[in-house]
């Protein structure tokens, strides 16, 4: 069958869905996750979702409600333990070791099927069910309508904390909403392309943006593009060649994008600064010749 | 104390004496334990307009996503929700600010990159957006070289002077900014003191103030204060205010 032939099965739509759903909020919230420098933070919430995920087969046999209560619970957690800054990733790495381990007691007491527990780790993009799809739809609305309402007041609290608080803006709460909008982003996407997928698609998109362009609404486009770029590629590329699963292709381009942002990062930069300085010759010739009057 | 319209005041004293403490009670961070405080008859409160801030200078890292302009607009409408779409009165604005400031060759340039001079001209665009009648000014002189401190401290007096405003100069060098001053506030160890220069920079007021021997030095028009005896030095030596002010920069 080829391309065309599967793109008209419901497994390959949903997929295309999801994948364009969760593209576009991880790639959304990815450049704040750069500035406030969350990486670790993704990595925590995306691993610990299997953890929630254990805990939810045991008690009620349903894994993505279990990782997603469990995300907001470790969201609350890294925000009270690591609140200053410098704490945060100490936080996180003591939050995920302990969480793991509850995580691996859990799933010894689980006697079910046991792909549902490897589904939880790797996730599988061309196994979302109808449900699936429609849990993802509400969070995805969700996590955007917050994102736009915060954006601003978000942005200012990253780039310069000081003077956020002093002008009014609540950056503890943004930073404590902020990461349930993560972990319950990072969560859900792995939930369904897995925890590896999930770091390809909240940082790097958003770390090769940042080296196009410096203007934070143009940092999320081209963040938000590129995320789409490689799920939506990687998926209908793994149609195409259907031997190869799709994470190999999403990571496989996301990648390849930041490669070329770090080739082309430098000369945008040199380009920018011989402006700068060329301004700045300007500026010190005109001083000179204004004194010598 | 009161602090009337067009006034400018130093701020001095050695770290932890409150010059910081103080800021954050006039921007309405903090309540005063005892006492009150009021700015235009109420009581100050955090995103007020009418009250500029220029905090103590840091530098931004090179890869953050906004350039001068947006950093410049974040002091107008961080505040608010929403996502900041371009709006032709608050461009307006902010390039007014922006050329006020003299920073319009590199306004579109990543704040990273810029030097610090230029990024505090940016933090000062961004304190007078909204034409505030106080300015709370945190030591912004910090790492910069002398000609830039005078640059920074000419922009801050001629907001000062066009706009009839209040400026609170929380420094730890009283030189550079010694012909604008009106007052001085000195802070040392919970005492306060305030008084014009001449009545503050006195060999007896400030060893008074600081409870041991002090001595004030006047060379060209610029002020040194230097521990009076050597075992009073500990008083001195480990703020570096006083390292700075006993090496003239130029």
């Amino acid at each position: 069958m080829g391309l065309g032939g599967y793109l008209q099965l419901p497994f390959a739509q949903h997929a295309l869905i999801a994948g364009t759903l969760i593209a576009i909020i991880s790639g959304f919230i990815g450049p704040f996750v750069v500035a406030r420098q969350m990486a670790f933070a993704v990595h925590g919430a995306a691993e610990l979702s299997f953890t929630g995920a254990a805990a939810g087969l045991v008690i009620g046999n349903n894994p993505v409600v279990g990782a997603l209560l469990g995300s907001v619970v470790v969201a609350g957690l890294i925000g009270v333990l690591g609140e200053k800054p410098r704490e945060r990733d100490s936080a996180i790495g003591v939050v995920l070791a302990a969480g793991l381990g509850l995580g691996v007691f859990l799933l010894s007491r689980y006697h079910g099927f046991s792909t549902a527990a490897t589904n939880i780790l790797f996730g599988n993009i061309f196994g979302v069910s109808t449900g699936d799809l429609l849990l993802l739809v509400i969070l995805a609305v969700a996590v955007l309508i917050i994102m736009v309402i915060i954006y601003r007041p978000l942005l200012f609290a990253s780039i310069d904390p000081e003077l956020a608080k002093a002008r009014g803006v609540r950056t503890r709460m943004l930073g404590i909403v902020f990461l349930v909008i993560l972990a319950l982003t990072v969560t859900e996407a792995a939930q369904i392309v897995g925890t590896l997928l999930v770091l390809s698609l909240a940082i790097t998109p958003a770390a090769a943006a940042q080296r196009f362009a410096a203007a934070p609404l143009v940092v999320t486009g081209l963040s938000v593009g590129f995320a789409l770029m490689a799920t939506d590629g990687g998926i209908l590329l793994s149609l195409g060649s259907s031997s190869v699963p799709p994470t190999v292709y999403v990571t496989g381009i996301s990648f390849a994008i930041y490669l070329v942002a770090r080739l082309v990062g430098p000369v945008i930069l040199r380009r920018r600064r011989g402006r700068l300085r060329l301004h700045r010759l300007h500026r010190l010739e005109s001083s000179r010749s204004a004194s010598d009057v | 104390m009161e602090i009337s319209p067009g006034e400018l005041i130093a701020v001095l004293g050695p770290n932890g004496s409150g010059k910081t403490t103080l800021l954050r009670v006039l921007l309405g961070l903090l309540r005063p334990v005892s006492g009150s405080v009021e700015i235009q008859g109420a009581p100050p409160r955090p995103a007020s307009r009418n009250v500029g801030y220029i905090p103590q200078h840091h530098d931004f890292d090179a890869g953050l996503p906004i350039r001068g302009r947006e950093l410049v607009e974040l002091g107008l409408t961080g505040h608010r929700y929403g996502i900041p779409w371009p709006r032709r009165d608050i461009t307006e604005a902010v390039d007014h600010a922006i050329s006020e400031v003299g920073a319009q060759g590199y306004a579109d340039a990543p704040v990273g990159l810029l030097s610090g001079g230029e990024q505090q001209r940016l933090r000062i665009a961004q304190a007078l957006l909204g034409d505030p009648s106080v300015l709370l000014c945190d030591e912004p002189l910090l790492a910069l070289d002398p000609r830039r401190q005078q640059e920074i401290t000419e922009l801050i007096d001629r907001h000062r002077t066009t706009h009839n405003a209040a400026v609170l100069f929380v420094t730890h060098e009283i030189n550079p900014i010694l012909p604008y001053v009106d007052r001085v506030l000195y802070l040392v160890q919970g005492r306060a003191l305030l008084g014009e220069p001449d009545e503050v920079f006195t060999k007896e007021t400030l060893s008074e103030l600081y409870g041991a021997p002090v001595d004030v030095l006047e060379v060209n028009g610029r002020l040194f204060v230097i521990s009076g005896d050597e075992g009073a030095n500990h008083l001195l030596g480990h703020h570096h205010e006083h390292d700075n002010e006993e090496v003239p920069w130029d």
